[in-house]
């Protein structure tokens, strides 16, 4: 009992856990919501022309898709320090610098599936929108609303990789506790510390989370599902 | 689809030699009679001491030294639990103690570099009152980074202000990176922020890094700042495991004459100062 007690109070004191858990939350969302916007723009309009070396870039993007954050991290760092191009901004050590770097290493992700899934849906979708005589936007709002459980799965995958990243965010925002510290790199700080049990509490508390909100987006999925059957 | 397939194979095929070149350069390599591990910190690591060491005490011994640099409180914790054969530390406190819980057989002094405070001119003044600095910093709410890793340099920190009796948390400016102290120099660089760190790294940092560090030496030479290291082999009655016969031999080679002079010569060539000062055989 005195062990657990221990143990609550050195990752509620020690470690900050309230602060990284929002700061955690706060970036994941953000970076996630960002992402998404532009991630599912870009892979839309990634289906809808053809240009030359279309195919190249759809190359290029299968490759960022697999980008190594820390790579971004090291990328975004060098673009926003102090003597950097972006130095005045102000935004190494910030949360909306971590946000800043998320959002560049989750937008591929979801960029590229929206695409696959689009190029699989979209045509039928268009020549259905076109005997309509929908107009070009009605005809995307129709083709997300089609691919709205894809486009879903799209989005979580870029919420687990934001929410489970640590390289990027400990270059970017430093680590600093209270402030950008995250629950990933406070369980890389713990670990440095040779602090291995509350490391994996850390990491348990980080697993239930995810899959909480895991439920609850489910929970929403379903609740449309159903409406639509009537 | 019969195409596809070669294509598949070519490239399984390729990366399984690629593994064995792997493998036999391997094997090349291991001329050494085995492999010392090592648990040690992060400053004899960052400033190249190891690099320099390395090579001549696999000549010397037939040993092949390798090490994982850690924070200290890391680095005993991986003594105690067996993962190394031996650890290269600063906490003298802990080591004792880790001496005594059975974990290491004997502690050993090695050297000692020291403590300086770094950060920009303005408004700290050169000085070596160390204690002059570190209240001026909590009364003007100077931006301090710490490593607030549980380190030896950390605990060094918070070891000042305990014994001046100021709290460096109220102080707003106060931030813990958390981090090694390489990536809290260039983070306190970044701030403008002072910083406690070992002159090794700082003057590694600040000859070798891509962006030239600002920040200056602000309060050096003072007698609380002195840093010294002790070497300890993993106790082998506890862990039958261990590498003992070569971390034997690396406390006996370490604490020569000869290499207790390669480490006073160590670094004098390049940044104009040794950054460490041999005193094995010594009470420290």
């Amino acid at each position: 009992m005195n062990g657990i007690e221990n143990l609550v109070n050195r990752l509620f004191s020690d470690v900050g856990v309230y602060d990284a858990i929002r700061v955690t939350l706060c970036m994941s969302v953000c970076s996630t919501l960002l992402s998404s916007v532009f991630g599912i723009a870009l892979g839309l309009t990634l289906e809808r022309f053809s240009f030359p070396g279309k195919r190249i870039v759809v190359r290029i993007n299968r490759t960022l898709m697999g980008v190594p954050p820390v790579v971004v991290g090291l990328v975004v760092y060098m673009l926003i320090m102090r003597r950097g191009p972006l130095g005045f901004l102000g935004l190494l050590f910030t949360v909306r610098g971590m946000i800043l770097a998320q959002t560049l290493i989750i937008t591929p992700i979801i960029c590229g599936m929206t695409y696959s899934y689009a190029v699989k849906t979209a045509p039928a979708v268009r020549v259905f929108a076109k005997t309509m005589g929908a107009s070009r936007l009605q005809t995307s709002l129709l083709l997300v609303k089609e691919m709205k459980y894809e486009l879903y799965f799209a989005m979580i995958s870029g919420f687990g990789r934001s929410i489970s990243e640590v390289g990027a965010v400990m270059l970017v925002g430093g680590n600093i506790k209270g402030n950008t510290r995250t629950m990933t790199t406070a369980i890389a700080l713990l670990k440095s510390q040779g602090i291995f049990h509350e490391g994996l509490t850390l990491g348990l508390l980080l697993l239930a989370m995810a899959f909480v909100i895991q439920c609850l987006a489910d929970f929403l999925r379903r609740e449309v599902r159903e409406e639509e059957n009537y | 689809m019969n195409r596809r397939f070669t294509a598949v194979l070519a490239i399984a095929a390729s990366v399984a030699m690629l593994g064995n070149c792997a493998t036999a350069e391997e094997t090349e390599a291991k001329e050494a009679k085995g492999r010392l591990m090592m648990a040690t910190t992060t400053s004899t690591a960052d400033t190249g001491l190891l690099d320099y060491l390395a090579p001549i005490f696999l000549e010397d011994t037939g040993w092949e030294l390798q090490w994982d640099a850690v924070g200290t409180g890391e680095a005993l914790k991986m003594g105690e639990n067996g993962d190394v054969d031996i650890v290269l530390v600063h906490a003298k406190a802990s080591e004792e103690e880790f001496v005594e819980s059975g974990f290491g057989v004997e502690r050993f002094p090695v050297m000692y570099n020291d403590f300086i405070v770094v950060g920009p001119e303005e408004p700290i003044e050169a000085t070596d009152d160390i204690e002059a600095v570190f209240t001026q910093i909590t009364e003007e709410n100077l931006a301090f980074v710490s490593r607030g890793d549980d380190s030896g340099t950390d605990k060094k920190e918070k070891k000042i202000w305990a014994a001046l009796e100021l709290e460096p948390t109220g102080n707003e400016n106060y931030v813990e990176s958390g981090q090694g102290m390489g990536a809290t120099l260039t983070m306190a660089d970044e701030m403008q922020a002072y910083c406690l760190t070992d002159r090794g790294t700082f003057l590694k940092l600040k000859k070798d890094a891509d962006v030239a560090l600002e920040l200056e030496i602000v309060c050096e030479g003072a007698k609380d700042l002195l840093n010294q290291y002790g070497v300890i082999a993993v106790n082998p009655e506890k862990y039958p495991e261990v590498n003992n016969e070569a971390a034997n031999e690396f406390i006996e080679w370490i604490c020569s004459d000869e290499v207790q002079e390669l480490i006073g010569e160590f670094g004098v060539e390049e940044y104009g100062q040794a950054l460490f000062t041999p005193n094995a055989g010594t009470e420290n």
